[in-house]
């Protein structure tokens, strides 16, 4: 895919924070799983149903691996990460939180990290809490455990989809912790681009996505510790997530087939195991090296060619960042820029980003987005920088 | 560049650089504001319309040059003209960007004039709702005055 050529000439991938591409493995592991060895899985006990049923619990398994949960148990397949947010907040947080109750977010959430939670509160009579941030777009951690205190939940992203800016996760538990909340981590960008580790982290929670760590669209992940999700009721109800069914009610199936109802995206989950493998087997400290470096780079770039006619949100240090850029630029608007870049083949995201609390600390109504992934190269970097001449040749 | 060219054309950059009848107007004119969601553009159309004529309009907010040359050029192009005349213009705009069908009831010496620059949009169709945000918040502050 990213050989591919527009008009005779390569492109250059930059929103990669959107989506990833895909490598071939998975591709290929999707499909030889079509041609050769797919069947419905957990219900019928003819040798194919029981072989792609154990490839899909493999795949759970290499999740469960990747991310450090204690058994795949805890890992459950849900449609895409928003999804996952939601369960948390439909069934955790309709069993567990009632009128006045506080949840607490950060003005750097995604609209999947903030919705969930406003129509919970909206129905339940909740207070939500903002976590603000600081002038340099990092959050403001001095007054957290105020904010957190009587705080049954305190939700955020591991790292910002606009500003790449990394959070402390582990601080961030401790502190909910200490408060008596549940901590729910929203991975969905730092878990395709550096190591994860619930267990290290504290978490309780974590919601991400195949699609943006190279893994095919239609699954996303939601892990919650054992003792969670087996006291939580389940979200959808129907086939394969009951061990029993009577006219008067239901009983629900062990985990995580409780969480799992109705016939899974199989093909996608095999996919994502053959992700986390070509993942696992690069190395998410040579991804997020290579990403570091990256990210060096294409700050030197843009800063040497433009100085003050770009603006770059969010951390200079690119330990601090991922390698995703919010910039604005000689006060084009971001749709100009993306539109002129787009006939370089330069592919950046210009809008909100699905953050619009975030966007209006920042004071844009939107921002061009460039982000990069292991495939990302220095010539990608050299692309943008040249094609955001043409863009102050026009305006 | 060729395509860019077609998009950007110099009539439309001319009036990003210099947009036309921008600004506010004090009430009894009738304020009205239209947003595209997804892009974060906003804008106001401010319309003083007295027995049937569009004699003043504004427009504010902020967007990407396609948004404000559009609400440029359509500020210049009804003002001063009966309702109805701006309505069928509008129509015919609309057209031009295929999101409405040519029924035939708009006559044909409806002219765009310079407004056909924008024709190049079309090419582009996530750009068509940045060209239509103004024309469209006008039409619905026509409605607000009953015109």
């Amino acid at each position: 895919m990213l050989q591919r050529q527009v008009g005779g000439k390569p492109i250059h991938y930059l929103d990669s924070a959107n989506s990833s591409h895909k490598p071939n493995r998975v591709i290929d592991a999707m499909s030889q799983f079509m041609r050769e060895g797919y069947a419905p899985i957990g219900r019928s006990s003819y040798t194919l149903a029981s072989d792609a049923s154990n490839a899909y619990e493999a795949a759970r398994a290499k999740v469960a691996r990747f991310i450090n949960a204690p058994s795949p148990r805890e890992v459950v397949f849900t449609k895409n990460a928003t999804e996952s947010l939601n369960l948390a907040a439909q069934s955790w947080g309709r069993a567990n939180l009632n009128e006045g109750d506080v949840a607490v977010l950060t003005h750097m959430e995604h609209h999947a990290n903030i919705v969930p939670w406003q129509m919970l509160a909206a129905e339940k009579g909740l207070e939500i809490r903002w976590v603000p941030l600081t002038a340099d777009f990092q959050l403001d951690l001095t007054s957290l455990d105020s904010l957190l205190r009587g705080a049954k939940v305190f939700a955020f992203t591991s790292m910002s989809n606009v500003l790449g800016t990394i959070n402390p996760v582990r601080e961030l538990c401790d502190a909910a912790h200490r408060a008596g909340a549940i901590a729910i981590v929203d991975g969905c960008q730092s878990v395709p681009h550096m190591t994860t580790d619930v267990q290290a982290w504290g978490a309780d929670m974590l919601a991400f996505s195949s699609h943006k760590m190279c893994g095919p669209t239609g699954v996303g992940i939601f892990w919650a510790r054992e003792s969670l999700l087996d006291a939580m009721p389940p979200f959808l109800g129907g086939g394969g997530m009951i061990s029993e069914v009577r006219l008067d009610g239901f009983t629900c199936a062990e985990l995580p087939a409780k969480f799992e109802a109705g016939t899974p995206p199989i093909v996608e989950v095999i996919g994502l195991g053959a992700a986390v493998d070509f993942l696992s087997e690069i190395g998410m400290n040579e991804v997020r090296r290579h990403e570091i470096e990256l990210t060096n780079y294409a700050y030197r770039a843009l800063k040497d060619r433009y100085g003050d006619d770009i603006t770059i949100h969010g951390a200079t240090n690119p330990e601090l960042r991922g390698a995703t850029f919010s910039f604005a630029f000689r006060g084009v608007h971001p749709h100009d820029v993306s539109q002129v870049l787009d006939q370089h083949n330069v592919y950046v995201r210009a809008g909100h980003h699905c953050a619009k609390p975030l966007m209006r600390l920042i004071g844009a109504n939107a921002t061009a987005r460039a982000s990069m992934y292991l495939y990302s190269n220095e010539n990608d970097v050299d692309a943008l920088v040249e094609a955001l001449d043409d863009v102050s040749s026009i305006f | 560049m060729s395509n860019l060219e077609d998009l950007y054309r110099e009539v439309i950059l001319d009036h990003y650089r210099t947009p036309r009848n921008k600004g506010e107007l004090p009430p009894p004119a009738v304020c009205t504001e239209g947003s595209n969601p997804l892009c974060g553009d906003e804008i106001k159309i401010f319309l003083d319309v007295r027995d049937g004529i569009v004699h003043d309009v504004r427009f504010s907010g902020h967007g990407c040059s396609i948004s404000q040359a559009s609400a440029s050029m359509m500020t210049t192009a009804v003002k001063g003209k009966p309702v109805d005349a701006v309505r069928a213009v509008a129509k015919r705009f609309k057209q031009m960007m295929t999101i409405e069908e040519d029924d035939g009831s708009t006559p044909a010496d409806v002219k765009l004039g310079d407004i056909e620059a924008l024709q190049g949009v079309v090419k582009y169709p996530v750009r068509i709702k940045c060209a239509v945000l103004g024309w469209n918040t006008l039409l619905e502050g026509l409605a607000t005055v009953g015109a």
